[in-house]
């Protein structure tokens, strides 16, 4: 049975293997696999270019615990996520339910509302931020010829996160409505036939087969974009730069100014092991969902 | 998607009425406009604005069509601003995170998929396992990772490898090649064997050639990643000799006229939209797979 030359064989085939297999294990070990640890153990280091790492114990975490940003950016990245999730999952839902009527310009409404998505983001911040401008701005412009009163798009406390919100909406929302639109045309006629003939309308059959046939998809998209939208940074980074008076500073923006203004990788790392542990609750839900499915 | 369309929520009957007509077509003419306004015209604000001159551009009242034609600011922009260099910057990136990823993972997947070293499947649950992981929260361990990496002792700060090797590995390809691999028939591959062909020469003259649909959509996300990348070319490339468009458009910002910026942005987009024009299918079908998976 098992015998040497056997056994050397099966031995070659698995070198054989590892050497396809090592460039991508590799690649894995030192961008995945390590810095997941590292990340975690530098939250107990303090950190700097020039001297070995020296490990502070839960220091980071307590400098964390007592910035009042600390809170503030999670009050804020709550607030962002919020409004995401009433715009950006209701609009591309209805548009998806729209588009799945209409027999003509598919294949148009399909592609532009796709557009955005493959815009680089920079490209769709600095246009907006051009939309936005309070002087040549387009949007001001056009409520003007409304009559409608000018806004302080990105200036004023109050509205400043609604605006990146709006930016954040048009530029992903497409995704969303083509992965929709996917799963609305896999639900089978015959149950809509079938709540017909039981005398429901159309809001009816909306509201208890489109959404019930839907049900699995809209709870993945929804886990997927909290756990997206949690991690916003460029909207804030280029078109507010946190302001005004800290009212967009997210949890990345300041994570990004504890590594790469000031240095700090050690308490920026205390904060990437807060955003974990939170992203890590709604991934644990995701996954019991698909492991569910099959 | 047929166009013959299955029944949906609306019934044919309900369609066909007079009002349910008038209805339909209301319904499906306002959403052409506002798609169109929605979407293609901020493209063809931006496409338009760069024709403007400055001081058109500054007005308080924008003009729908351009007063005076000024097309020498797309070849002002690409040629004294220098964003020609940063256009090739952006396009050596894409270029060799293409070539990496295709090298890399389809090498991984193939190991992973036919020659069945020991522990694949632990090394493949690994490589899915941070699909979960939120990249933002791996942000800071990977940058210090890339300025000194581990068993090698290099810095890639300033260098392509720092996009290129961290963009190797990379689940969601492992992930749909290894399934596409998975459905090539084993006895195509013993056949070759048994000419005397090595795992080398069956990939590259039985797999790949088969393979073309998802070594398109591998290629397609490849590229498309480096090229809408922001965030991580920002922190890992700083000397601007180096930075792609995306990065360096946002640092010119402030200093190039708003006209040239305009010209910026749309050179920035270009390569992507006739990506998109000419691989739609495949974008749409990868987006699917990724967010439907099973």
């Amino acid at each position: 049975m098992n015998n040497p030359s056997r056994r050397r064989r099966r031995l070659s085939e698995h070198l054989v293997a590892y050497s396809f297999l090592g460039a991508g294990v590799l690649c894995f070990a030192l961008f995945s696999w390590y810095p997941i640890v590292r990340g975690w153990l530098l939250g107990f280091q303090e950190v700097t270019f020039s001297q070995p790492a020296t490990w502070v114990g839960w220091d980071n975490y307590r400098r964390l615990f007592a910035d009042p940003l600390f809170v503030t950016a999670w009050k804020n990245t709550g607030y962002f996520t919020l409004l995401a999730l009433v715009f950006g999952f209701a609009a591309p839902f209805l548009t998806a339910v729209v588009l799945n009527e209409f027999r003509h310009a598919r294949s148009y409404l399909r592609m532009t509302v796709y557009l955005p998505v493959m815009l680089p983001p920079i490209v769709t911040m600095l246009l907006w931020r051009w939309f936005y401008d309070p002087g040549p701005g387009l949007f001001n412009n056009v409520l003007e010829t409304f009559h409608l009163p000018a806004q302080q798009w990105l200036e004023s406390e109050n509205i400043s996160m609604i605006s990146l919100v709006l930016v954040s909406t048009w530029a992903n929302m497409g995704t969303t409505t083509l992965i929709y639109l996917a799963a609305l045309g896999s639900i089978p006629g015959e149950v809509y036939e079938a709540a017909e003939l039981d005398g429901a309308s159309i809001r009816q059959r909306l509201w208890h087969v489109t959404i019930p046939q839907m049900r699995f998809i809209l709870m993945i998209t929804l886990l997927l974009q909290i756990i997206g939208t949690m991690q916003v940074f460029i909207e804030p980074y280029v078109l507010t730069g946190g302001g005004p008076d800290d009212a967009t500073v997210t949890v990345l923006l300041l994570l990004y100014r504890y590594a790469f203004v000031y240095n700090d990788f050690g308490m920026a790392s205390a904060m990437s092991t807060v955003l974990f542990i939170v992203l890590g609750l709604f991934a644990a839900v995701y996954l019991r969902l698909t492991r569910g499915k099959g | 998607m047929p166009e013959s369309r299955e029944r949906t929520l609306i019934a044919p009957a309900e369609m066909n009425r007079r009002t349910g007509r008038f209805l339909y077509w209301f319904v499906l003419c306002s959403t052409v406009l506002g798609f169109t306004l929605a979407f293609v015209f901020p493209l063809y604000w931006m496409a338009g604005g760069a024709l403007k001159s400055s001081s058109e551009l500054a007005d308080q009242n924008p003009t729908l069509i351009p007063h005076s034609w000024h097309p020498e600011s797309y070849s002002e922009a690409w040629a004294n601003v220098g964003l020609s260099d940063y256009f090739l910057n952006t396009l050596l990136l894409a270029a060799g995170a293409w070539l990496t990823q295709l090298l890399v993972d389809v090498a991984a997947a193939y190991a992973l998929s036919k020659l069945r070293p020991a522990l694949g499947n632990i090394v493949l649950g690994m490589m899915l396992a941070t699909l979960m992981l939120p990249v933002s929260a791996l942000l800071v361990p990977t940058y210090l990772t890339v300025t000194d990496v581990p068993l090698f002792g290099v810095n890639l700060i300033n260098t392509p490898w720092a996009i290129w090797l961290p963009a190797c590995a990379n689940a969601f390809n492992i992930f749909i090649l290894k399934r596409f691999f998975d459905q090539i028939p084993t006895e195509l591959l013993d056949s070759a064997r048994m000419d005397g062909a090595g795992p080398l020469r069956v990939l590259v003259s039985v797999v790949l050639p088969l393979s073309r649909p998802v070594l398109a959509v591998v290629s397609i996300f490849a590229v498309v990643g480096v090229w809408k990348d922001f965030l991580w070319p920002l922190l890992v490339l700083p000397d601007p000799a180096r930075q792609p468009i995306t990065v360096a458009l946002n640092r010119l910002a402030e200093f190039m006229p708003a006209n040239q910026l305009l010209a910026g942005m749309v050179m920035a987009s270009i390569p992507l939209l006739v990506i998109f024009l000419i691989f739609q299918r495949h974008i749409i079908a990868g987006l699917t797979a990724g967010s439907l998976k099973g």
